[in-house]
């Protein structure tokens, strides 16, 4: 994507799909993030990398609240996400307005979580009838359409245990859009799959990225990164190591750790 | 599976089919002879125990009998949708992150799977020394007036179920991946909608089994609402043998009621547990049928050898 769209969408909104300052996560006495400052700009691609147990995927679990921070700010789209600051004082949103919040955010798993007791229409149906209270006329046809998108327009009728790994995750990624999300989340959408089946979850994220949704892409696919992304950032240690672009990080990293990370993956 | 071994398609000789001579199975015969022997022994010492079998046929279908069987059959369905709807709630009370209702659901489990059914049975039934009269402000009335045998029987049987049932819904529950309370989560649902279109669900696997039971026994535990005069089956066949003077005839006959209520329900839970398959695996399980079938055919193998895929 350019630069000159980029800086159209921001100053059209105004503010970063995502803000992150000082943010902070502890599980009892593991200190897993130490800090992460960051803004993901409207339309941009935003890829994450490091080694496992670096972070990056309880920051992006963070963004959308399945786990609260510890310390720090994090807005999405301009709204504190999991607070009210009224004054000085935070107040913890109650359980309604979360699940509001996160209407608007999609999530890809890295292990698909489809619902194995519903067919993968009534997977990509599921939230738009109940969390938005749509028909399910329209929710079916939207469905269709969007299985139709990500390829398996002929596979409405299979229940997930009947569908392929890479089959499953374009359904995952056919639901996450059904809500019409302006933020889009990847947990390692790759990592569960078998080789030969990453290229056709990649192709529909990518087909994705070139329709202007804002994502963030946890992953270890530097092609995809590479070619895809627009932002990257390498983690470790839950700080944030090195931020640029993609193919200056990945082919001209300047921090020993970063070099070292990707002298091993690349 | 296509073979791909060769570049050569050869697709026009079908393989030659292996006949082998299948293993004996010599031990099947013996242990069939064997369970044959015991049987005709069981048969013979009950045939000739003091016991006036000609009655029993008679006194099955004996309106009395059949009242009992009735009131056995609605006790026990009545008591267990009691016991499943409560046991849901205190399931969800007691995973609840709420310290005030987990810690109730905790102690409601503890004391009634704790103390015996019939203590409770009797507790109900003589509800009116504790609570002489039921007073609820638009209702009034003796305790002794409202707490009929049926009632009593019901919140009994009931109320004990729950506590049994609220362990095994949460043991469903927690069957479920946590992934997939994530994944609603996410899609912008809330605990409540998560937990009725997703969790349980897929925790009805894991529920139905130990349900159907709990249904059983149910039924046959039904029979101790007898001390609260409720006209169940054990009650009935009581009446009956006090006129009739035919004791254990009367439990044989009640045992007959017991054994085909039993039976119909079992056919029941299985395909049940088959409707909460749906999408769990590639395909069903077979029904009790094919599956008598298949055995039929495993057991005539001997003679027979099969070839299988």
């Amino acid at each position: 994507m350019t630069d000159i769209v980029k800086d159209m969408a921001k100053s059209a909104g105004g503010h970063p799909m995502v803000r992150a300052e000082g943010v902070h996560k502890s599980f009892g006495l593991a200190h897993i993030l130490k800090g992460i400052d960051l803004e993901v700009n409207p339309r941009e691609v935003f890829c994450l990398i490091g080694p496992s147990g670096s972070g990056k995927s309880t920051f992006l679990r963070c963004i959308n609240h399945l786990e609260k921070i510890s310390a720090g700010r994090l807005w999405v789209d301009g709204e504190l996400v999991g607070y009210r600051q009224k004054g000085d004082k935070l107040y913890e949103l109650k359980e309604k307005e979360v699940a509001a919040q996160r209407r608007d955010i999609g999530m890809v798993f890295q292990r698909f979580n489809l619902f194995p007791h519903m067919t993968a229409l009534e997977n990509v149906m599921e939230a738009p009838v109940q969390v938005k209270r749509e028909s399910k006329a329209v929710a079916r046809e939207r469905a269709q359409r969007l299985l139709d998108r990500v390829g398996l327009g002929d596979r409405t009728g299979h229940y997930p245990a009947q569908l392929s790994g890479g089959q499953q995750q374009r359904v995952a990624i056919a639901r996450a859009l059904a809500m019409e999300p302006k933020l889009m989340l990847f947990d390692e959408p790759t990592s569960a799959l078998d080789p030969e089946l990453v290229g056709e979850v990649l192709d529909v994220m990518r087909d994705l990225a070139e329709s202007g949704m804002t994502m963030i892409v946890v992953t270890h696919e530097m092609g995809f990164a590479r070619e895809v992304g627009d932002s990257l950032v390498f983690m470790d240690g839950g700080v944030v190591v090195e931020a640029g672009h993609p193919r200056e990080v990945l082919t001209n990293p300047q921090h020993e750790r970063t070099k070292s990370f990707l002298s091993k993956v690349l | 599976m296509t073979d791909t071994v060769d570049k050569a398609p050869a697709p026009s000789v079908p393989p030659e089919q292996i006949k082998a001579i299948p293993v004996r199975h010599y031990g099947r015969w013996v242990a069939g002879a064997a369970v044959i022997a015991i049987v005709v022994l069981i048969v013979i010492a009950f045939s000739n125990a003091n016991i006036n079998y000609d009655i029993i046929p008679d006194y099955v279908t004996d309106a009395t009998i059949l009242s009992g069987a009735w009131h056995t059959l609605y006790i026990s369905v009545l008591a267990m949708l009691l016991g499943l709807v409560l046991g849901v709630i205190l399931a969800v009370m007691r995973m609840s992150s709420n310290p005030v209702t987990s810690t109730v659901a905790w102690f409601y489990v503890w004391f009634f799977r704790g103390t015996p059914v019939l203590v409770q049975l009797l507790l109900w039934y003589n509800l009116s020394l504790v609570f002489p009269v039921l007073n609820l402000g638009f209702y009034k009335d003796e305790m002794n007036q409202v707490m009929t045998p049926f009632l009593a029987a019901l919140l009994g049987l009931g109320l004990n179920e729950a506590a049994y049932m609220s362990e095994i819904v949460r043991a469903g529950i927690q069957s479920v991946d946590v992934g997939q309370t994530e994944a609603s989560h996410a899609l912008g649902m809330t605990q409540g909608k998560t937990l009725r279109r997703v969790i349980l669900p897929q925790a009805m696997r894991v529920i139905v089994p130990p349900t159907g039971n709990e249904f059983i026994n149910m039924l046959k535990t039904s029979s101790l609402a007898y001390a609260v005069q409720f006209n169940e089956l054990i009650k009935r066949a009581q009446d009956v043998s006090s006129t009739s003077l035919a004791v254990v005839e009367m439990y044989f006959v009640a045992s007959i009621w017991y054994l085909l209520l039993t039976s119909v329900f079992s056919v029941g839970q299985y395909y049940l547990e088959r409707r909460y398959a749906r999408g769990s695996t590639h395909s069903l399980p077979p029904t009790p049928l094919q599956r008598l079938r298949k055995n039929l055919r495993a057991f005539t193998s001997f003679r027979r050898p099969e070839v299988t895929r």
